[in-house]
């Protein structure tokens, strides 16, 4: 129906549905579907990244630990936001594991090339979002007690990315038993063979050898 | 008799008001005005009359100021939820319970910001503008009843004083406009004065309507007119009758657009021209003016109520139990609520608009109403009308006829835009 204001009229009751409408949807389907944000977190797409992390196995960081300082990712990392000192023993020998592993996530560009170079699963792409300090030096400047994060941790956020990692870590472990089995099992055979040998000379002391 | 005695007895007094809420308001005055004299005689002198109406006159002043500003603190954050509901957000709901302290938060906000003054302002009358604007403002409810008898000044020419009164912010709304020395301030500040004088002549014309048929200028009269029932349980209130319906939205549209209200909103226009007349205001006096607009929209929201929502009159005979003056504010939030909604659903005229609705739709349509009431007077004999068919049919069919016929041949749309000149384009 058209007479003089009906638009008008339709426009308010369509913002009367509006404002009624909202106190009603408790569900936020249609209404008030903005995310309250600091109640509200958003769920995290499993490929989304920021800084990256140190995975370590078990219970105990510093054991756990499996980055060995090869400094690969330090020598990869475009921007140069990885610093790494490699550990000595008391003796002052180096040992494979960090004394020292900072990121500098003022200067970290989320590219994930240290991942992609870690050649020993231990650098991963981390997702948190709320990192923030006082100035611009000191507390964007991640240390290792921070950086370290527990494979459990690794497999609540990305849990895809992590079970295949883990696959890959197990398959190798797997691959190196087998070859040192199969090593093992050489070292006996020849062992054995020698062991045969001696005792065949031995015979062929006592006992007159076959014609050949 | 002892000043605590004294005290102890007029507090139980006091108390004892509390029965009948109807009639608390104007206790209270009495029982102050008892108790200022019982202390006089305590003290060995007979209180002067002019002592007690200063007293009495000035506790009527901070009551009706602390009313009005809590309404203007209040409105200022549920204008905002509503507005945000409409828009799917929550609003303000960071400070205290449901954002309901966001208005002390604003506050604060205002008063430690800087107060800048434009080298090359005005400096007095940039100064005064926000004072010449607060002040009647803030004297326009005293002419209201917000009860039954409960009316500060009780003026026999009430109606007039208001508009009288109400038109002061026109001046200080062009001296804020000048004294800022900036060009979107005088822009805005033109638009205010054109629009202003546009829209008073309905609001007044529609006003006149309701004095006709009360016969009247008194609030308080008018608002005692419109008391009883038609049918056994209908309202007598005007805005039930054909020619007060189309008064009451006629004078509606004229206090959004006398109070600067969305759509009416052009003297601000913060898209096209920042904030018009406040745009070099900050601080507490951009607080001042901020709040001589609120505490404006809801005097001419509170002359609604009286003129055509039947004042302080409960709508069913059935809910008389509840106090008047509550009736009055009820009415008066949901007039001033339903503003946040047309705020809500009308963008901004553009001016030429504005202009056109006013002279060629308004103001004609003002007349009718009158004309309308006075058939209805006539047709009906005075106070008889409510009953009368005759009455109801005759300024029923003047108003719908004329309202289409306005309707339909004031607004056709002209495509103006292929033959428009640009003067200074080129």
């Amino acid at each position: 129906m058209n007479f003089p204001g009906s638009g008008i009229i339709k426009g308010m009751a369509v913002t009367a549905l509006n404002i009624v409408g909202s106190y009603f949807d408790r569900a936020h389907a249609k209404r008030l579907i903005t995310e309250q944000y600091p109640e509200e977190r958003p769920k995290l797409a499993e490929a989304s990244r920021s800084f990256p992390f140190l995975v370590f196995d078990g219970d105990d960081p510093e054991k756990g630990i499996r980055c060995v300082a090869c400094k690969i990712c330090e020598k990869e990392c475009p921007p140069q936001c990885i610093y790494i000192v490699k550990d000595t023993d008391a003796n002052g020998k180096p040992i494979m594991r960090p004394k020292v592993f900072d990121i500098d996530i003022s200067v970290c560009m989320g590219c994930q090339i240290c991942v992609e170079s870690c050649p020993f699963e231990s650098i991963r792409m981390d997702n948190i979002y709320e990192v923030s300090g006082y100035d611009r030096f000191a507390p964007l400047v991640l240390h290792k007690p921070q950086l370290l994060k527990s494979n459990a941790y690794y497999h609540g956020i990305r849990p895809t990315e992590a079970a295949a990692t883990d696959a890959r870590i197990e398959a190798a472990r797997l691959r190196k038993e087998a070859a040192a089995k199969a090593a093992a099992a050489k070292v006996a055979a020849a062992k054995a063979a020698a062991a045969a040998k001696a005792a065949g000379e031995k015979a062929a002391e006592t006992k007159p050898t076959q014609p050949e | 008799m002892n000043f605590f005695a004294l005290l102890k007895d007029f507090l139980l007094q006091f108390l004892g008001l509390f029965k009948n809420l109807e009639t608390l308001p104007v206790e209270c005055m009495r029982l102050l005005r008892e108790f200022l004299t019982k202390l006089g005689e305590l003290c060995g002198i007979t209180m002067p009359q002019w002592a007690l109406d200063t007293v009495s006159a000035l506790v009527l002043i901070v009551a009706i100021l602390v009313t009005f500003l809590v309404l203007f603190a209040l409105m200022s954050v549920f204008e905002r939820k509503l507005l945000a509901r409409a828009q799917n957000r929550y609003g303000p709901n960071r400070v205290g319970p449901f954002g309901l302290f966001q208005p002390v938060a604003d506050g604060i906000k205002m008063l430690t910001k800087e107060d800048l003054v434009p080298r090359a302002a005005d400096k007095v009358v940039h100064y005064l503008a926000p004072i010449v604007m607060v002040a009647p403002a803030l004297m326009l409810p005293v002419f209201l009843p917000f009860g039954r008898g409960m009316v500060a000044v009780d003026l026999s020419v009430g109606i007039l004083a208001f508009f009288a009164l109400g038109a002061g912010t026109e001046l200080a709304v062009f001296m804020a406009g000048w004294a800022s020395n900036n060009k979107y301030s005088i822009l805005g500040a033109m638009r205010a004065i054109a629009q202003m004088i546009s829209y008073e002549l309905p609001l007044v014309t529609s006003a006149l309507v309701v004095a006709l048929v009360a016969g009247t200028l008194s609030p308080t009269g008018i608002a005692e007119a419109q008391s009883g029932y038609f049918c056994g349980f209908l309202p007598k209130w005007f805005v039930c009758t054909p020619w007060g319906f189309a008064a009451c939205v006629l004078f509606y549209i004229g206090a959004l657009s006398e109070s600067n209200r969305c759509p009416f909103d052009l003297p601000e226009g913060e898209s096209e021209i920042i904030a018009g007349h406040l745009t070099e205001y900050s601080g507490f006096k951009y607080a001042i003016f901020f709040m001589a607009e609120y505490v404006g929209m809801f005097a001419v929201n509170g002359l609604l109520v009286t003129l055509f929502l039947g004042g302080y009159n409960a709508p069913f005979p059935f809910l008389e139990w509840v106090p008047t003056w509550c009736w009055f504010f009820i009415k008066l939030w949901a007039v001033a609520l339903s503003m946040v909604w047309v705020r809500t659903t009308l963008p901004r005229f553009r001016i030429d608009q504005m202009m056109q609705f006013a002279w060629k739709f308004l103001l004609p349509m003002s007349f009718v109403t009158l004309l309308a009431a006075a058939a209805w007077y006539y047709a009906g004999q005075g106070p008889k009308a409510w009953m009368s068919p005759a009455a109801w049919s005759a300024s029923a069919l003047i108003v719908l006829l004329s309202y289409l016929l306005l309707g339909t041949f004031c607004f056709t749309r002209r495509h103006s835009a292929t033959n428009r000149r640009y003067l200074f384009s080129e």
